[in-house]
């Protein structure tokens, strides 16, 4: 039994719960600043969070073991994706594989599971936001297999953590046409996945307009945390996997004190500007109409095509 | 408007928010749990809109109520505090109750502006059951007709204890 990958993951998924909360935090912080506003600070999504803990959880009369099954499940698929996706390191684990398909897997159980927890009470809203975050899912889940399998090409391996490991190998990859159409069409995947602007506004409180909003609208309490936290995991651990591709700088490749104190805080910087830099975009975007979601969605899908082609092309050349 | 121009109007402007007024005495009773974090469901019960007109600007860029850690939310079920404008209307008077009963414990009904806390000019209208108080349990009111977005900022922080 090697130890050393499991150490790692464990590192990765305390590092993540500890910046998840923080880096939701400075989004909203970097949004209020630019809207001219003081700003709740960035430790408000952890007092939030550590309040809704200690709510009595309000369930609606007639509800499924769904309603407290769900959210522990959306949680545990976040931690999952964190403990997979190269953040810290790039050591793979021998028996799980950090495999890209396995990736996308994971982060589907958790997509259905949020669902599945809006459907449950059977209010309307609820149901509204449900179908509408599959139909997103449906779009936007082919986008990330399709251009990671770009990157994934010229290496003849679609484990993540060599994929990296390459990038790190070669920095010039990360400037050829594939690796850059690939980049952006999963940056645009991954901003649809999470539910940000402009296919979602995390902010609204208009009901028609909701996507993710509207399926916990019925959860309290700790339902309600276990939602928003696996949520933000999602959050960050997408955002942690285009960090990891488009700045791999700084990923410890051996398990030792130093290269993994290392990993840890570049992980939380490569974060943090990502943050920074998605909610700087986010303010000056409108949210778009539902309907034009899918042609933005099959715009990156589109890209992340002529990745692919792009990659067997110079792959033969 | 173009993005340049946004970006002028952001730096021209800069941060709009006044600065913080001195902290409110703490409400006596307060839930501790509520230390620096309220999300507030708001209800009108019929209100003439004077109190929502208000509310939006305790919210805005100027008073900045979120820098306490308050914000409104879309369903009862994620607040603390249920925040009722407006006389309670026979028809708003099942909603409201239900409203607070969807709230999860702990929980604070706040009675917001004159008509909530006692009928305001509205007292004796024929569509009209009570104030705020007589239907469900209120812990907390603001005065005015309405009340200024000071008076709503200094309600909620002493909610909050920021």
């Amino acid at each position: 039994m090697n130890v050393a990958p499991a150490l790692l993951a464990l590192i990765q998924v305390m590092a993540m719960i500890a910046f998840t909360p923080l880096l939701v935090g400075i989004m909203r912080q970097v949004r209020s600043l630019l809207e001219g506003r003081v700003g709740a600070g960035v430790g408000q999504p952890w007092r939030d969070l550590r309040k809704l803990m200690r709510k009595e959880p309000l369930r609606a009369p007639g509800i499924s073991w769904i309603q407290a099954v769900g959210p522990i499940v959306l949680v545990v698929s976040s931690l999952i994706l964190c403990a997979l996706i190269p953040l810290v390191g790039t050591i793979a684990f021998p028996g799980l594989p950090d495999d890209l398909f396995v990736v996308v897997g994971v982060l589907l159980i958790g997509t259905v599971a949020l669902a599945l927890v809006g459907l449950d009470a059977g209010s309307a809203f609820g149901g509204m936001g449900s179908s509408r975050h599959m139909t997103i899912a449906a779009l936007v889940e082919p986008t990330v297999l399709v251009s990671i399998y770009a990157l994934s090409v010229p290496i003849g391996s679609s484990a993540l953590s060599r994929i990296v490991n390459q990038r790190i190998a070669e920095p010039a990859t990360m400037a050829a046409p594939v690796s850059l159409l690939a980049m952006v069409s999963l940056a645009i995947a991954v901003v649809a996945e999470t539910s940000r602007m402009p296919v979602d506004n995390p902010s609204t409180h208009l009901e028609l307009t909701m996507v993710h909003e509207a399926m916990v609208l019925e959860s309290s309490g700790r339902d309600l945390a276990w939602l928003e936290l696996g949520s933000w995991l999602r959050l960050s651990a997408m955002l942690g996997l285009i960090g990891a591709l488009a700045l791999p700088w700084g990923m410890a490749l051996e398990v030792a004190p130093l290269p993994l104190l290392v990993g840890v805080l570049t992980l939380g910087l490569r974060l943090a500007v990502l943050a920074m830099a998605l909610a700087t975009i986010e303010v000056f975007l409108a949210k778009l109409r539902l309907f034009r979601v899918p042609e933005l969605l099959a715009g990156s899908f589109v890209l992340a095509l002529l990745a692919v082609i792009t990659s067997y092309l110079t792959v033969t050349v | 408007m173009s993005i340049r121009k946004v970006v002028q109007l952001m730096v021209g402007t800069g941060r709009v928010a006044e600065p913080a007024p001195q902290r409110p005495e703490p409400l006596p009773d307060r839930p501790a749990e509520l230390n620096g974090t309220v999300q507030i469901r708001h209800v009108d019960a019929g209100s003439c809109n004077g109190c929502e007109i208000e509310i939006a600007n305790a919210f805005g860029p100027v008073y900045d109520l979120e820098r306490y850690g308050a914000r409104l939310v879309a369903s009862p079920r994620h607040a603390d505090v249920v925040l009722v404008t407006g006389v309670v209307t026979h028809n708003m008077q099942e909603p409201l109750r239900r409203t607070v009963e969807a709230t999860p414990r702990p929980r604070l009904v706040i009675a917001m502006g004159d008509c909530a806390r006692n009928c305001g000019i509205f007292a004796n209208c024929y569509g009209v059951v009570g104030a705020v108080s007589d239907v469900v349990e209120v812990d907390l009111e603001i005065p005015g007709c309405p009340p200024t977005p000071d008076a709503i900022v200094r309600a909620l922080r002493s909610v909050t204890g920021t």
